[in-house]
């Protein structure tokens, strides 16, 4: 009887230790996700302040909503920048069925090499950089040294003027549209696919011996396997409508000629925060721009929870 | 009874959907080819030619970019912080999304939450730059790869990946007396070659494409990036020409040229990824990837 109470309590004991042994490993990642995700949260106030770097925090002016004043004094720049990046955002988001298109289509190819092979080289681009697709891109398209207008104008003289695609200011929205197509169709059909792969095969029989045709079962039975996928991408493109394809592509194919078209909220933030080291105004921008985001992607997603049911987080 | 399965006529449908497969094909391919068709032609030909295959082979400019020595130090840092920084990160994020599917940590959902959570949040450029700088991150290899040690994406894959080994090898260890330490290290990670093999793969072809931070918070030369440098090459056509030593060649070299040089560049930083994405693709093939955005 003592025994097994004996027993008992160390079992008790050792249970207790371990837990406190889990408890203790568990605080350095605590501490580690609090620094670096957390405290620049706390990094927000400065927007309510005058700070410069290097000042200590007891000696920074309290100027309130000053900051966020500003944006009204650069009003004729932030409605362009704002404007630029819904624009931006609003064709990418235009642009989304397209991939789950191409999925289907390269579904309905059957020589499995061909099919394996276009799936692998449009994943490709997705792992390059933007500094690297705006260089391949120069190299084909530059107007003085580019290799099609060498073709175009020089080789087969069907132009006279040089093609101008990269500076051209008219074009600049459709062809960033077309850059970040370039870069995400692949991978962004790898999930569509997936997604058709685990359409259960007995739909597509039964729809067979009912005399369903290929484009029957395309439209009633792979499209509507596709549309939850197609409303996570579409929520999370949501919460990204403030920065749009990111602040690499835009900085990086951003250039004198076309910069009233592609001037983001990100890349004008990188200009007056870091360029200018006006952080206070910075930081205003980069907190509206959060708040924003999550509160977008919170109505998203409670939309979608409507209209279908459940939510996707 | 039919024993072969009847064969499809090949409809128009067909035709128009191979040939426009066969055109994102190209325009996939073109644009890498192309470089390195640049990077190897002569120079004098690529001016006057739109060149299909690359025309009087020369790796005069490989040679020159080599020869210059900026370019070593550069990949020298890219692949340390590929390495370095994947290194960090797999054994952050698997050991935390081990600790927390430990039935007996204490306030172990909160934890969880508490990082996963921090995948929609986002305090935005400035207040993370000011806050980098404040641990004296700001000209530091560091920066490179300890911000990014815990990943709230690959957290979750990895946990759900862990969530799927048989509890029962964990259990018979711990009844032969093995601590956490030792049932995460000799019985759980040799068990998890595929995600983690996967999360290597995307980690360090993210570290070796990442600028940004460089961008944002380093200034020194010593520790610029291939890609920031690749960067400022197609900035200022003339960063690899302006060394004084070879100032005087660069009065003669012509516009071509630069752009075989600059060719080059672009291809010693897409070589590297080339070469890891045959093993990628069967990550993604195996749909390892693919769960997570689900969730």
């Amino acid at each position: 009887m003592k025994q097994a109470r004996v027993k008992e309590n160390k079992f008790r004991n050792a249970k207790a230790a371990e837990k406190r042994k889990l408890f203790l490993i568990s605080i350095p990642f605590l501490i580690f996700i609090t620094a670096f995700s957390y405290v620049p949260l706390l990094g927000w106030v400065i927007s309510f302040f005058i700070y410069y770097p290097g000042i200590p925090f007891s000696k920074m002016e309290f100027v309130g909503l000053k900051n966020f004043e500003a944006f009204f004094y650069n009003k004729k720049q932030v409605i362009t920048v704002v404007r630029n990046t819904f624009v931006l955002s609003g064709l990418i988001i235009l642009t989304l069925p397209l991939p789950a298109i191409f999925a289907i289509l390269l579904n309905e190819i059957r020589n499995l090499k061909f099919k394996k092979l276009v799936q692998t080289f449009s994943t490709i681009p997705y792992f390059i950089s933007y500094v690297l697709l705006y260089l391949a891109f120069t190299t084909i398209l530059s107007p003085s040294d580019g290799m099609l207008n060498t073709l175009l104008v020089d080789n087969l003289g069907i132009l006279d003027k040089p093609l101008n695609v990269l500076t051209n200011e008219k074009i600049a929205w459709t062809v960033q549209t077309a850059t970040y197509l370039f870069k995400n169709l692949g991978y962004n059909a790898i999930l569509y696919l997936s997604a058709i792969a685990s359409i259960d095969t007995q739909l597509y029989e039964a729809a067979e011996v009912d005399g369903a045709g290929r484009f029957d079962k395309i439209w009633h039975i792979t499209v509507p396997g596709l549309l939850p996928t197609f409303v996570v991408l579409l929520v999370l493109q949501i919460g990204s409508v403030l920065s749009g394809a990111g602040f690499e592509q835009y900085y990086v194919f951003g250039n004198g000629m076309i910069m009233d078209k592609l001037e983001v909220i990100d890349t004008y933030t990188y200009k007056m925060g870091i360029v200018q080291g006006n952080y206070s105004f910075g930081t205003a921008m980069s907190m509206m721009k959060s708040v924003l985001s999550v509160g977008l992607m919170l109505i998203a997603n409670t939309l979608v929870k409507k209209i279908r049911g459940s939510s996707i987080f | 009874m039919k024993t072969k399965k009847k064969k499809k006529k090949l409809t128009i449908f067909d035709v128009i959907n191979y040939t426009f497969m066969a055109v994102i094909l190209i325009c996939c391919i073109y644009p890498f080819y192309s470089l390195l068709v640049s990077s190897v032609s002569d120079p004098k030909k690529l001016e006057q030619w739109f060149l299909i295959f690359p025309l009087n082979v020369t790796f005069s400019s490989y040679r020159e970019i080599f020869a210059n020595n900026r370019i070593l130090l550069p990949i020298f840092i890219s692949a340390a912080r590929a390495f370095v920084g994947t290194v960090i990160t797999l054994i952050c994020c698997s050991m935390f999304a081990f600790l927390v599917t430990q039935r007996l940590l204490p306030f172990k959902k909160f934890i969880y939450k508490y990082v996963v959570i921090t995948m929609y949040l986002n305090a935005g450029m400035i207040p993370w730059v000011l806050t980098m700088v404040t641990y004296g991150l700001k000209n530091n290899f560091w920066v490179y790869v300890v911000p990014s040690a815990m990943s709230a994406y690959y957290i979750i894959l990895i946990k759900t990946y862990f969530e799927s080994i048989p509890a029962e090898l964990e259990e018979s260890a711990r009844m032969d007396g093995a601590g956490f330490f030792t049932i995460f290290f000799k019985v759980i990670l040799p068990l998890s070659g595929p995600i983690l093999g996967a999360i290597a793969m995307f980690s360090a072809v993210g570290q070796w494409n990442s600028w940004y931070d460089n961008l944002m918070l380093v200034q020194k030369n010593e520790l610029k990036t291939l890609q920031l440098m690749l960067y400022q090459v197609i900035q200022n056509m003339n960063v690899v020409m302006n060394d004084p030593k070879t100032a005087a060649t660069a009065q003669v070299v012509n516009r071509p040229s630069i752009m075989s040089v600059r060719s080059a560049i672009a291809m010693v930083t897409v070589i590297p990824i080339l070469c890891v994405y045959p093993f990628m693709q069967r990550y993604f093939a195996s749909g390892i990837m693919v769960g997570a955005v689900k969730g």
